[in-house]
Protein backbone atom coordinates (compact mmCIF):
# COMPACT_ATOMS: atom_id res chain seq x y z
CA UNK A 1 0.00 0.00 0.00
CA UNK A 2 1.28 3.40 -0.96
CA UNK A 3 0.72 5.75 1.99
CA UNK A 4 2.08 8.99 0.58
CA UNK A 5 3.20 10.35 -2.78
CA UNK A 6 5.99 12.82 -2.18
CA UNK A 7 6.72 14.35 -5.55
CA UNK A 8 9.21 17.23 -5.37
CA UNK A 9 9.40 17.55 -9.14
CA UNK A 10 5.69 18.28 -9.35
CA UNK A 11 5.59 20.04 -5.96
CA UNK A 12 2.82 17.67 -5.04
CA UNK A 13 2.28 15.77 -1.80
CA UNK A 14 -0.55 13.26 -1.46
CA UNK A 15 -1.80 11.15 1.43
CA UNK A 16 -3.75 7.96 0.88
CA UNK A 17 -7.17 8.40 2.51
CA UNK A 18 -7.20 4.75 3.55
CA UNK A 19 -5.02 5.68 6.53
CA UNK A 20 -8.05 7.39 8.05
CA UNK A 21 -10.50 4.55 7.75
CA UNK A 22 -8.60 1.26 7.66
CA UNK A 23 -8.67 -1.01 10.75
CA UNK A 24 -5.44 -2.75 9.77
CA UNK A 25 -3.68 0.57 9.64
CA UNK A 26 -4.96 1.35 13.12
CA UNK A 27 -3.58 -1.97 14.39
CA UNK A 28 -0.19 -1.03 12.95
CA UNK A 29 -0.38 2.41 14.52
CA UNK A 30 -1.06 0.82 17.89
CA UNK A 31 1.90 -1.52 17.55
CA UNK A 32 4.45 0.77 15.92
CA UNK A 33 3.44 4.25 17.06
CA UNK A 34 1.44 4.10 20.28
CA UNK A 35 3.67 1.35 21.69
CA UNK A 36 7.00 2.85 20.66
CA UNK A 37 6.81 6.65 20.61
CA UNK A 38 6.95 8.97 23.60
CA UNK A 39 3.40 9.80 24.65
CA UNK A 40 2.36 12.72 26.87
CA UNK A 41 0.86 11.53 30.15
CA UNK A 42 0.45 14.84 31.96
CA UNK A 43 2.05 17.85 33.55
CA UNK A 44 4.08 17.49 36.74
CA UNK A 45 1.94 20.14 38.47
CA UNK A 46 -1.14 17.93 38.22
CA UNK A 47 0.24 15.85 41.10
CA UNK A 48 2.26 18.29 43.20
CA UNK A 49 2.10 16.54 46.60
CA UNK A 50 3.31 13.12 47.70
CA UNK A 51 0.40 10.70 47.34
CA UNK A 52 -1.36 12.78 44.66
CA UNK A 53 -2.64 10.69 41.80
CA UNK A 54 -4.68 10.99 38.64
CA UNK A 55 -6.01 8.30 36.39
CA UNK A 56 -4.86 8.71 32.79
CA UNK A 57 -5.57 6.92 29.57
CA UNK A 58 -2.41 6.96 27.49
CA UNK A 59 -1.88 5.05 24.28
CA UNK A 60 -4.99 3.03 25.06
CA UNK A 61 -3.66 1.91 28.46
CA UNK A 62 -5.24 2.67 31.84
CA UNK A 63 -2.54 4.32 33.89
CA UNK A 64 -2.25 5.75 37.35
CA UNK A 65 -0.10 8.88 37.31
CA UNK A 66 1.12 9.13 40.89
CA UNK A 67 3.67 10.90 43.05
CA UNK A 68 4.81 8.04 45.26
CA UNK A 69 5.94 8.18 48.92
CA UNK A 70 9.57 8.53 47.82
CA UNK A 71 8.72 11.67 45.81
CA UNK A 72 9.18 9.91 42.45
CA UNK A 73 6.49 10.28 39.84
CA UNK A 74 5.39 6.92 38.48
CA UNK A 75 2.97 5.67 35.89
CA UNK A 76 1.46 2.44 37.19
CA UNK A 77 -0.61 0.19 35.00
CA UNK A 78 -3.97 0.42 36.74
CA UNK A 79 -4.60 -3.31 36.83
CA UNK A 80 -4.38 -5.75 39.72
CA UNK A 81 -1.55 -8.28 39.31
CA UNK A 82 -3.92 -10.86 40.81
CA UNK A 83 -6.90 -11.03 38.44
CA UNK A 84 -6.62 -7.85 36.51
CA UNK A 85 -9.36 -5.61 37.88
CA UNK A 86 -8.90 -1.87 37.72
CA UNK A 87 -7.38 -1.08 41.11
CA UNK A 88 -8.02 2.63 41.47
CA UNK A 89 -11.51 3.78 40.55
CA UNK A 90 -11.39 7.42 41.58
CA UNK A 91 -10.33 9.84 38.87
CA UNK A 92 -7.96 11.69 41.16
CA UNK A 93 -7.06 12.09 44.79
CA UNK A 94 -4.35 11.54 47.35
CA UNK A 95 -3.61 8.18 48.88
CA UNK A 96 -0.84 6.16 50.50
CA UNK A 97 -2.30 2.89 49.33
CA UNK A 98 -4.43 1.61 46.50
CA UNK A 99 -6.68 -1.33 47.23
CA UNK A 100 -8.29 -3.58 44.67
CA UNK A 101 -11.84 -4.16 45.89
CA UNK A 102 -12.19 -7.60 44.23
CA UNK A 103 -9.98 -9.66 46.61
CA UNK A 104 -8.66 -6.75 48.68
CA UNK A 105 -5.03 -6.86 47.60
CA UNK A 106 -3.37 -3.62 48.71
CA UNK A 107 -0.48 -1.72 47.20
CA UNK A 108 1.66 1.17 48.34
CA UNK A 109 1.50 4.20 46.10
CA UNK A 110 4.68 3.04 44.37
CA UNK A 111 2.89 -0.18 43.41
CA UNK A 112 4.41 -2.53 45.99
CA UNK A 113 2.08 -5.25 47.25
CA UNK A 114 1.64 -4.77 51.01
CA UNK A 115 -1.15 -7.09 51.90
CA UNK A 116 -3.83 -9.49 50.90
CA UNK A 117 -6.32 -11.60 52.87
CA UNK A 118 -5.47 -15.29 53.38
CA UNK A 119 -1.72 -14.87 53.28
CA UNK A 120 -1.20 -18.43 54.54
CA UNK A 121 -2.40 -19.71 51.19
CA UNK A 122 0.65 -18.30 49.43
CA UNK A 123 4.34 -19.24 49.75
CA UNK A 124 6.56 -16.91 51.78
CA UNK A 125 8.63 -15.90 48.77
CA UNK A 126 5.48 -15.31 46.71
CA UNK A 127 6.44 -11.73 45.75
CA UNK A 128 10.21 -11.88 46.12
CA UNK A 129 10.63 -11.05 42.47
CA UNK A 130 8.13 -8.22 42.63
CA UNK A 131 5.88 -9.77 40.03
CA UNK A 132 2.86 -9.28 42.30
CA UNK A 133 3.38 -5.54 42.57
CA UNK A 134 1.40 -3.19 40.40
CA UNK A 135 3.57 -2.85 37.35
CA UNK A 136 5.01 0.55 36.49
CA UNK A 137 5.76 1.83 33.00
CA UNK A 138 9.55 1.49 32.84
CA UNK A 139 10.11 4.61 30.82
CA UNK A 140 8.73 7.85 32.22
CA UNK A 141 10.68 11.01 31.48
CA UNK A 142 10.06 14.69 31.80
CA UNK A 143 10.98 17.77 29.85
CA UNK A 144 10.36 21.09 31.61
CA UNK A 145 7.31 19.80 33.41
CA UNK A 146 5.79 17.90 30.50
CA UNK A 147 5.84 14.21 31.38
CA UNK A 148 5.86 11.41 28.84
CA UNK A 149 5.79 7.62 28.93
CA UNK A 150 7.12 5.13 26.43
CA UNK A 151 6.01 1.49 26.41
CA UNK A 152 9.16 0.47 24.54
CA UNK A 153 11.95 -0.17 27.05
CA UNK A 154 14.56 0.31 24.32
CA UNK A 155 13.32 3.70 23.14
CA UNK A 156 15.77 6.58 22.79
CA UNK A 157 15.64 9.14 25.61
CA UNK A 158 12.84 11.71 25.66
CA UNK A 159 15.32 14.56 25.16
CA UNK A 160 16.77 12.92 22.10
CA UNK A 161 13.28 12.15 20.82
CA UNK A 162 12.09 15.75 21.24
CA UNK A 163 15.26 17.02 19.58
CA UNK A 164 14.65 20.35 17.85
CA UNK A 165 11.16 20.59 19.38
CA UNK A 166 12.77 21.43 22.74
CA UNK A 167 13.57 24.94 21.52
CA UNK A 168 9.88 25.64 21.01
CA UNK A 169 8.77 24.05 24.27
CA UNK A 170 11.38 26.30 25.91
CA UNK A 171 9.80 29.37 24.32
CA UNK A 172 6.46 28.39 25.82
CA UNK A 173 7.81 27.62 29.28
CA UNK A 174 10.18 30.61 29.42
CA UNK A 175 7.25 33.01 29.49
CA UNK A 176 7.10 32.27 33.21
CA UNK A 177 9.90 32.82 35.68
CA UNK A 178 8.33 30.38 38.11
CA UNK A 179 7.36 27.61 35.72
CA UNK A 180 4.03 26.72 34.18
CA UNK A 181 1.15 24.90 35.83
CA UNK A 182 -1.74 22.87 34.50
CA UNK A 183 -5.18 24.16 35.44
CA UNK A 184 -7.78 21.85 36.95
CA UNK A 185 -10.66 20.65 34.82
CA UNK A 186 -8.84 18.94 31.95
CA UNK A 187 -11.39 18.92 29.14
CA UNK A 188 -12.34 15.38 28.18
CA UNK A 189 -14.03 15.28 24.82
CA UNK A 190 -14.04 13.40 21.56
CA UNK A 191 -14.24 13.81 17.83
CA UNK A 192 -15.88 11.39 15.44
CA UNK A 193 -12.87 11.45 13.16
CA UNK A 194 -9.47 9.89 12.71
CA UNK A 195 -6.83 11.05 15.21
CA UNK A 196 -4.36 12.15 12.53
CA UNK A 197 -6.84 14.75 11.32
CA UNK A 198 -6.52 16.54 14.66
CA UNK A 199 -2.72 16.43 14.49
CA UNK A 200 -3.00 18.13 11.08
CA UNK A 201 -5.69 20.59 12.13
CA UNK A 202 -3.80 21.76 15.22
CA UNK A 203 -0.90 23.10 13.15
CA UNK A 204 -2.96 24.20 10.16
CA UNK A 205 -3.08 27.95 9.73
CA UNK A 206 -4.43 27.73 6.19
CA UNK A 207 -7.89 26.88 7.54
CA UNK A 208 -7.86 29.76 10.03
CA UNK A 209 -9.84 32.35 8.11
CA UNK A 210 -12.43 30.22 6.30
CA UNK A 211 -13.15 27.93 9.24
CA UNK A 212 -12.97 30.53 12.00
CA UNK A 213 -14.35 33.61 10.30
CA UNK A 214 -16.93 34.09 13.07
CA UNK A 215 -14.14 34.27 15.65
CA UNK A 216 -12.21 36.87 13.67
CA UNK A 217 -15.42 38.85 13.17
CA UNK A 218 -15.83 39.03 16.94
CA UNK A 219 -12.18 39.98 17.50
CA UNK A 220 -12.42 42.73 14.91
CA UNK A 221 -15.56 44.12 16.49
CA UNK A 222 -13.74 44.23 19.86
CA UNK A 223 -10.72 45.98 18.40
CA UNK A 224 -11.32 48.03 15.26
CA UNK A 225 -7.56 48.56 15.03
CA UNK A 226 -6.86 44.85 15.03
CA UNK A 227 -3.91 44.34 12.76
CA UNK A 228 -4.96 43.18 9.37
CA UNK A 229 -4.98 39.49 10.03
CA UNK A 230 -1.97 38.45 8.00
CA UNK A 231 -0.84 35.54 10.14
CA UNK A 232 2.69 35.98 8.82
CA UNK A 233 5.33 33.53 9.87
CA UNK A 234 7.10 30.30 9.14
CA UNK A 235 6.41 26.60 9.08
CA UNK A 236 9.32 24.48 10.29
CA UNK A 237 9.98 20.77 10.28
CA UNK A 238 11.65 19.75 13.56
CA UNK A 239 12.56 16.15 12.76
CA UNK A 240 11.14 12.89 14.18
CA UNK A 241 7.74 13.93 12.83
CA UNK A 242 7.56 17.03 15.04
CA UNK A 243 6.87 20.42 13.53
CA UNK A 244 5.85 23.96 14.36
CA UNK A 245 4.34 27.07 12.90
CA UNK A 246 5.48 30.36 14.39
CA UNK A 247 3.70 33.55 13.34
CA UNK A 248 2.75 37.05 14.43
CA UNK A 249 -0.14 37.04 16.88
CA UNK A 250 -3.01 39.18 15.62
CA UNK A 251 -4.75 39.05 19.01
CA UNK A 252 -3.93 39.84 22.62
CA UNK A 253 -1.61 37.41 24.38
CA UNK A 254 -1.53 37.19 28.17
CA UNK A 255 2.28 37.13 27.82
CA UNK A 256 2.67 39.97 26.86
CA UNK A 257 0.74 41.54 24.01
CA UNK A 258 -1.93 43.98 25.07
CA UNK A 259 -5.23 44.44 23.24
CA UNK A 260 -7.88 47.16 23.78
CA UNK A 261 -10.34 44.73 25.40
CA UNK A 262 -8.00 44.94 28.40
CA UNK A 263 -7.73 48.08 30.56
CA UNK A 264 -4.87 50.56 30.78
CA UNK A 265 -3.58 49.15 34.05
CA UNK A 266 -3.20 45.88 32.29
CA UNK A 267 -1.29 47.62 29.53
CA UNK A 268 1.26 48.75 32.10
CA UNK A 269 1.48 45.25 33.55
CA UNK A 270 2.17 43.88 30.11
CA UNK A 271 4.79 46.50 29.32
CA UNK A 272 6.58 45.59 32.52
CA UNK A 273 6.31 41.95 31.70
CA UNK A 274 7.78 42.51 28.27
CA UNK A 275 10.59 44.54 29.78
CA UNK A 276 11.39 41.74 32.18
CA UNK A 277 11.42 39.23 29.32
CA UNK A 278 13.86 41.49 27.47
CA UNK A 279 16.11 41.59 30.54
CA UNK A 280 16.04 37.85 30.79
CA UNK A 281 16.38 36.90 27.16
CA UNK A 282 17.30 39.93 25.03
CA UNK A 283 14.97 41.74 22.69
CA UNK A 284 14.65 39.22 19.90
CA UNK A 285 13.73 36.27 22.08
CA UNK A 286 11.46 38.45 24.22
CA UNK A 287 9.60 39.43 21.05
CA UNK A 288 9.20 35.83 20.03
CA UNK A 289 7.90 34.85 23.45
CA UNK A 290 5.48 37.77 23.73
CA UNK A 291 4.29 38.60 20.24
CA UNK A 292 4.42 35.35 18.30
CA UNK A 293 2.15 32.35 18.34
CA UNK A 294 3.43 28.82 18.22
CA UNK A 295 1.48 25.73 17.24
CA UNK A 296 3.65 22.73 17.95
CA UNK A 297 2.92 19.10 17.15
CA UNK A 298 5.03 16.51 18.95
CA UNK A 299 4.70 13.25 17.06
CA UNK A 300 2.43 11.44 17.30
CA UNK A 301 -0.32 12.93 19.45
CA UNK A 302 0.70 15.92 21.52
CA UNK A 303 -0.12 19.44 20.46
CA UNK A 304 1.12 22.45 22.40
CA UNK A 305 -0.47 25.64 21.15
CA UNK A 306 0.80 28.91 22.55
CA UNK A 307 -1.75 31.20 20.93
CA UNK A 308 -4.26 33.48 22.73
CA UNK A 309 -3.60 31.21 25.73
CA UNK A 310 -1.61 28.02 26.13
CA UNK A 311 -3.24 24.68 25.55
CA UNK A 312 -1.89 21.17 25.32
CA UNK A 313 -4.00 18.47 23.79
CA UNK A 314 -3.45 14.80 23.38
CA UNK A 315 -5.66 12.30 21.61
CA UNK A 316 -5.99 8.60 20.98
CA UNK A 317 -8.03 6.57 18.50
CA UNK A 318 -10.44 3.98 19.89
CA UNK A 319 -11.41 3.22 16.29
CA UNK A 320 -10.35 4.63 12.91
CA UNK A 321 -13.24 7.10 12.98
CA UNK A 322 -13.27 8.14 16.64
CA UNK A 323 -10.75 9.73 18.96
CA UNK A 324 -10.72 10.66 22.62
CA UNK A 325 -9.20 14.06 23.30
CA UNK A 326 -7.81 15.57 26.48
CA UNK A 327 -7.46 19.35 26.48
CA UNK A 328 -5.29 21.12 29.05
CA UNK A 329 -4.82 24.78 29.87
CA UNK A 330 -1.36 25.81 31.03
CA UNK A 331 -0.49 29.09 32.69
CA UNK A 332 2.39 30.72 34.55
CA UNK A 333 2.50 29.84 38.23
CA UNK A 334 1.76 32.73 40.52
CA UNK A 335 -0.16 34.75 37.94
CA UNK A 336 -2.47 37.39 39.48
CA UNK A 337 -6.15 36.56 39.64
CA UNK A 338 -7.06 39.31 37.19
CA UNK A 339 -4.42 38.19 34.74
CA UNK A 340 -5.48 34.58 35.02
CA UNK A 341 -9.12 35.45 34.36
CA UNK A 342 -8.12 37.46 31.28
CA UNK A 343 -6.07 34.51 30.10
CA UNK A 344 -8.89 32.04 30.68
CA UNK A 345 -11.37 34.33 28.93
CA UNK A 346 -9.02 34.40 25.96
CA UNK A 347 -8.79 30.62 26.07
CA UNK A 348 -12.52 29.99 26.26
CA UNK A 349 -13.36 32.45 23.52
CA UNK A 350 -11.53 30.32 20.97
CA UNK A 351 -10.60 26.98 22.48
CA UNK A 352 -12.27 23.92 23.86
CA UNK A 353 -15.63 22.24 23.31
CA UNK A 354 -17.52 25.39 24.31
CA UNK A 355 -15.30 27.88 22.45
CA UNK A 356 -16.12 29.83 19.31
CA UNK A 357 -13.58 27.91 17.19
CA UNK A 358 -12.83 24.38 18.38
CA UNK A 359 -16.37 23.08 17.67
CA UNK A 360 -16.03 24.25 14.06
CA UNK A 361 -12.74 22.35 13.79
CA UNK A 362 -14.49 19.33 15.22
CA UNK A 363 -17.15 19.68 12.51
CA UNK A 364 -14.55 20.01 9.73
CA UNK A 365 -12.82 16.84 10.89
CA UNK A 366 -16.09 14.94 11.12
CA UNK A 367 -17.08 16.00 7.62
CA UNK A 368 -13.72 14.73 6.32
CA UNK A 369 -14.28 11.43 8.07
CA UNK A 370 -17.81 11.10 6.75
CA UNK A 371 -16.72 11.79 3.19
CA UNK A 372 -13.94 9.18 3.38
CA UNK A 373 -16.75 6.78 2.57
CA UNK A 374 -15.73 7.67 -0.97
CA UNK A 375 -12.18 6.39 -0.51
CA UNK A 376 -12.52 3.55 -2.99
CA UNK A 377 -13.00 6.02 -5.82
CA UNK A 378 -11.44 9.22 -4.46
CA UNK A 379 -8.19 8.15 -2.91
CA UNK A 380 -5.84 11.01 -2.13
CA UNK A 381 -5.64 14.04 0.15
CA UNK A 382 -3.59 16.95 -1.11
CA UNK A 383 -1.03 18.45 1.30
CA UNK A 384 1.07 20.33 -1.27
CA UNK A 385 0.66 23.94 -0.22
CA UNK A 386 3.98 25.78 -0.18
CA UNK A 387 6.02 22.92 -1.63
CA UNK A 388 6.54 25.02 -4.71
CA UNK A 389 8.40 27.56 -2.55
CA UNK A 390 10.89 24.92 -1.37
CA UNK A 391 10.60 23.37 2.08
CA UNK A 392 13.16 25.78 3.57
CA UNK A 393 10.93 28.74 2.73
CA UNK A 394 7.61 27.44 4.01
CA UNK A 395 5.16 29.98 5.35
CA UNK A 396 3.09 29.40 8.47
CA UNK A 397 0.03 29.19 6.22
CA UNK A 398 1.66 26.43 4.13
CA UNK A 399 1.47 22.72 4.81
CA UNK A 400 5.09 21.77 5.41
CA UNK A 401 4.39 21.02 9.05
CA UNK A 402 1.83 18.40 7.99
CA UNK A 403 4.12 16.92 5.36
CA UNK A 404 6.77 16.49 8.01
CA UNK A 405 4.27 14.56 10.16
CA UNK A 406 3.30 12.38 7.22
CA UNK A 407 6.85 11.69 6.06
CA UNK A 408 7.72 10.37 9.50
CA UNK A 409 4.46 8.46 9.75
CA UNK A 410 5.09 6.92 6.35
CA UNK A 411 8.56 5.70 7.37
CA UNK A 412 7.13 3.94 10.43
CA UNK A 413 4.13 2.34 8.76
CA UNK A 414 6.04 1.33 5.61
CA UNK A 415 8.63 -0.44 7.77
CA UNK A 416 5.80 -2.25 9.48
CA UNK A 417 4.30 -3.30 6.16
CA UNK A 418 7.69 -4.48 4.86
CA UNK A 419 8.40 -6.47 8.01
CA UNK A 420 5.24 -8.40 7.40
CA UNK A 421 6.12 -9.10 3.77
CA UNK A 422 9.53 -10.39 4.93
CA UNK A 423 7.80 -12.77 7.37
CA UNK A 424 5.57 -14.28 4.73
CA UNK B 1 -44.69 51.80 41.36
CA UNK B 2 -46.45 48.50 41.65
CA UNK B 3 -44.46 45.36 41.32
CA UNK B 4 -46.36 42.51 39.82
CA UNK B 5 -46.41 39.47 42.05
CA UNK B 6 -44.66 36.51 40.58
CA UNK B 7 -46.26 33.12 41.02
CA UNK B 8 -44.48 29.79 40.82
CA UNK B 9 -46.28 29.13 37.55
CA UNK B 10 -44.81 32.31 36.04
CA UNK B 11 -41.32 31.03 36.78
CA UNK B 12 -42.07 27.61 35.33
CA UNK B 13 -43.54 29.18 32.21
CA UNK B 14 -40.50 31.41 31.91
CA UNK B 15 -38.19 28.39 31.92
CA UNK B 16 -40.30 26.50 29.39
CA UNK B 17 -40.35 29.58 27.21
CA UNK B 18 -36.58 29.81 27.34
CA UNK B 19 -36.34 26.15 26.26
CA UNK B 20 -38.75 26.79 23.41
CA UNK B 21 -36.85 29.88 22.25
CA UNK B 22 -33.64 27.85 22.16
CA UNK B 23 -35.26 24.92 20.36
CA UNK B 24 -36.59 27.34 17.76
CA UNK B 25 -33.17 28.95 17.29
CA UNK B 26 -34.47 32.41 18.31
CA UNK B 27 -31.10 33.03 19.86
CA UNK B 28 -31.18 36.82 19.93
CA UNK B 29 -34.39 36.57 21.93
CA UNK B 30 -32.58 34.18 24.24
CA UNK B 31 -29.80 36.69 24.87
CA UNK B 32 -32.45 39.34 25.51
CA UNK B 33 -33.78 37.28 28.43
CA UNK B 34 -30.65 38.25 30.38
CA UNK B 35 -30.08 41.31 32.53
CA UNK B 36 -27.38 43.76 31.46
CA UNK B 37 -24.98 42.07 33.86
CA UNK B 38 -26.22 38.56 33.06
CA UNK B 39 -23.83 35.63 32.97
CA UNK B 40 -23.93 32.11 31.51
CA UNK B 41 -21.47 29.46 32.67
CA UNK B 42 -20.68 25.77 32.26
CA UNK B 43 -18.18 24.68 34.92
CA UNK B 44 -15.86 21.69 34.55
CA UNK B 45 -17.52 18.29 34.74
CA UNK B 46 -17.39 16.86 38.25
CA UNK B 47 -16.38 20.16 39.87
CA UNK B 48 -19.28 22.61 39.55
CA UNK B 49 -17.94 24.89 42.30
CA UNK B 50 -14.46 25.16 40.77
CA UNK B 51 -12.72 28.55 40.77
CA UNK B 52 -12.57 29.94 37.25
CA UNK B 53 -8.99 31.04 37.92
CA UNK B 54 -7.58 27.67 38.90
CA UNK B 55 -9.83 25.46 36.78
CA UNK B 56 -10.75 25.47 33.16
CA UNK B 57 -14.46 26.02 32.57
CA UNK B 58 -16.20 24.99 29.36
CA UNK B 59 -18.06 28.28 29.14
CA UNK B 60 -17.67 31.40 31.27
CA UNK B 61 -19.65 34.09 29.44
CA UNK B 62 -20.25 37.61 30.60
CA UNK B 63 -23.17 39.52 29.06
CA UNK B 64 -21.17 40.59 25.98
CA UNK B 65 -19.91 37.13 25.26
CA UNK B 66 -23.25 35.41 25.63
CA UNK B 67 -24.59 37.90 23.10
CA UNK B 68 -21.62 37.09 20.82
CA UNK B 69 -22.35 33.40 21.32
CA UNK B 70 -26.00 33.80 20.33
CA UNK B 71 -25.21 35.92 17.29
CA UNK B 72 -22.35 33.71 16.13
CA UNK B 73 -24.54 30.62 16.12
CA UNK B 74 -26.96 32.31 13.74
CA UNK B 75 -24.28 32.84 11.12
CA UNK B 76 -23.78 30.46 8.26
CA UNK B 77 -20.07 30.40 9.09
CA UNK B 78 -20.75 28.87 12.51
CA UNK B 79 -20.11 25.65 10.65
CA UNK B 80 -20.79 23.26 13.49
CA UNK B 81 -24.38 24.46 13.65
CA UNK B 82 -24.92 24.99 9.96
CA UNK B 83 -27.30 23.68 8.87
CA UNK B 84 -28.82 24.06 12.32
CA UNK B 85 -29.10 20.93 14.38
CA UNK B 86 -32.50 19.88 15.66
CA UNK B 87 -32.88 20.08 19.39
CA UNK B 88 -35.35 19.05 22.06
CA UNK B 89 -34.95 20.51 25.50
CA UNK B 90 -36.80 19.00 28.44
CA UNK B 91 -36.76 20.61 31.87
CA UNK B 92 -37.89 18.54 34.85
CA UNK B 93 -37.98 18.57 38.65
CA UNK B 94 -38.27 22.32 38.75
CA UNK B 95 -37.69 23.74 42.21
CA UNK B 96 -38.46 27.40 42.69
CA UNK B 97 -36.93 29.23 45.65
CA UNK B 98 -38.33 32.17 47.61
CA UNK B 99 -40.52 34.23 45.29
CA UNK B 100 -40.25 37.31 47.49
CA UNK B 101 -36.48 37.41 47.43
CA UNK B 102 -34.69 40.04 45.33
CA UNK B 103 -33.08 37.22 43.42
CA UNK B 104 -35.22 34.17 42.83
CA UNK B 105 -33.21 30.98 42.64
CA UNK B 106 -34.52 28.15 40.53
CA UNK B 107 -33.04 24.78 39.73
CA UNK B 108 -34.16 21.99 37.48
CA UNK B 109 -32.87 18.90 35.75
CA UNK B 110 -32.53 18.97 32.01
CA UNK B 111 -32.08 16.62 29.09
CA UNK B 112 -31.22 18.20 25.80
CA UNK B 113 -31.18 16.06 22.69
CA UNK B 114 -29.37 17.28 19.61
CA UNK B 115 -29.53 15.55 16.28
CA UNK B 116 -27.53 16.34 13.19
CA UNK B 117 -26.33 14.17 10.33
CA UNK B 118 -28.31 11.27 11.83
CA UNK B 119 -26.35 11.30 15.07
CA UNK B 120 -28.24 11.98 18.29
CA UNK B 121 -26.33 13.35 21.24
CA UNK B 122 -27.81 13.91 24.67
CA UNK B 123 -26.72 16.36 27.33
CA UNK B 124 -27.90 15.69 30.87
CA UNK B 125 -27.55 17.80 33.97
CA UNK B 126 -28.86 20.48 36.22
CA UNK B 127 -29.67 24.11 35.45
CA UNK B 128 -29.33 26.70 38.17
CA UNK B 129 -30.85 30.11 37.62
CA UNK B 130 -30.83 33.39 39.40
CA UNK B 131 -33.83 35.37 38.19
CA UNK B 132 -34.83 38.95 38.88
CA UNK B 133 -37.84 41.05 38.01
CA UNK B 134 -36.94 43.80 35.61
CA UNK B 135 -39.51 46.09 33.98
CA UNK B 136 -42.27 43.84 35.29
CA UNK B 137 -40.72 40.83 33.58
CA UNK B 138 -38.56 37.99 34.73
CA UNK B 139 -34.96 38.19 33.56
CA UNK B 140 -31.95 35.89 33.94
CA UNK B 141 -29.15 37.29 36.05
CA UNK B 142 -27.16 34.08 36.11
CA UNK B 143 -27.49 30.70 34.44
CA UNK B 144 -25.25 27.84 35.42
CA UNK B 145 -25.23 24.51 33.62
CA UNK B 146 -23.96 21.60 35.70
CA UNK B 147 -23.33 18.67 33.39
CA UNK B 148 -24.12 15.31 34.96
CA UNK B 149 -21.86 13.42 32.60
CA UNK B 150 -18.49 11.69 32.97
CA UNK B 151 -17.01 13.51 30.01
CA UNK B 152 -18.06 15.12 26.74
CA UNK B 153 -17.88 11.76 24.99
CA UNK B 154 -19.36 11.05 22.62
CA UNK B 155 -20.93 14.53 22.32
CA UNK B 156 -17.51 16.07 21.68
CA UNK B 157 -18.57 19.69 21.96
CA UNK B 158 -21.03 22.14 23.47
CA UNK B 159 -21.89 23.93 20.27
CA UNK B 160 -25.44 24.50 21.46
CA UNK B 161 -26.58 26.82 24.16
CA UNK B 162 -27.53 24.47 26.96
Amino acid sequence: MEIIQDNFEKSEFLVNRRVFSDKEILARERAEIFSKCWLFIGHETEIPEIGDYKRKKVGGRNLLFVRSHDGEVRALFNTCPHRGALVCREDSGNSRVFRCFYHAWSFKNDGELVGMPGKDGFPEDFNDEGTKNMKAVNRLESYRGFMFVNFDDNAISLEEYLGNAKEYIDLVVDQSEHGMEALGGVQQYSVRANWKLLAENSVDLYHGMPTHKTYFDIKQAQDPNLKRVRLEGRGISLGNGHSVIEYEAPWGRPVAQWTPIWDDDFKKVMEKMKQRLTERFGEERANRIANFNRNIVIFPNLVINDIMAVTARTFYPTSPGYMEVQGYALAPKGESEKHRLARNNNFLEFLGPGGFATPDDNEALELCQEAYNNNAEVQWNDISKGMVRGEENALATDELQMRSFWRHYNTIIQQSLEKEVAHQ
Amino acid sequence: MTVKTVERQDVVDFLYTEAKILDEWRLKEWAALFTDDGTYIVPPIGNPEAEPTTSLYYIHDNRTRLQDRAERLLKKEAHVEYPHSTTTRNYHNILVGDLDADVITVECNFTTHRTKREVVDTFIGKLKYELVIENDRLAIKHKKVVLNLDSLRPQGKISLIL
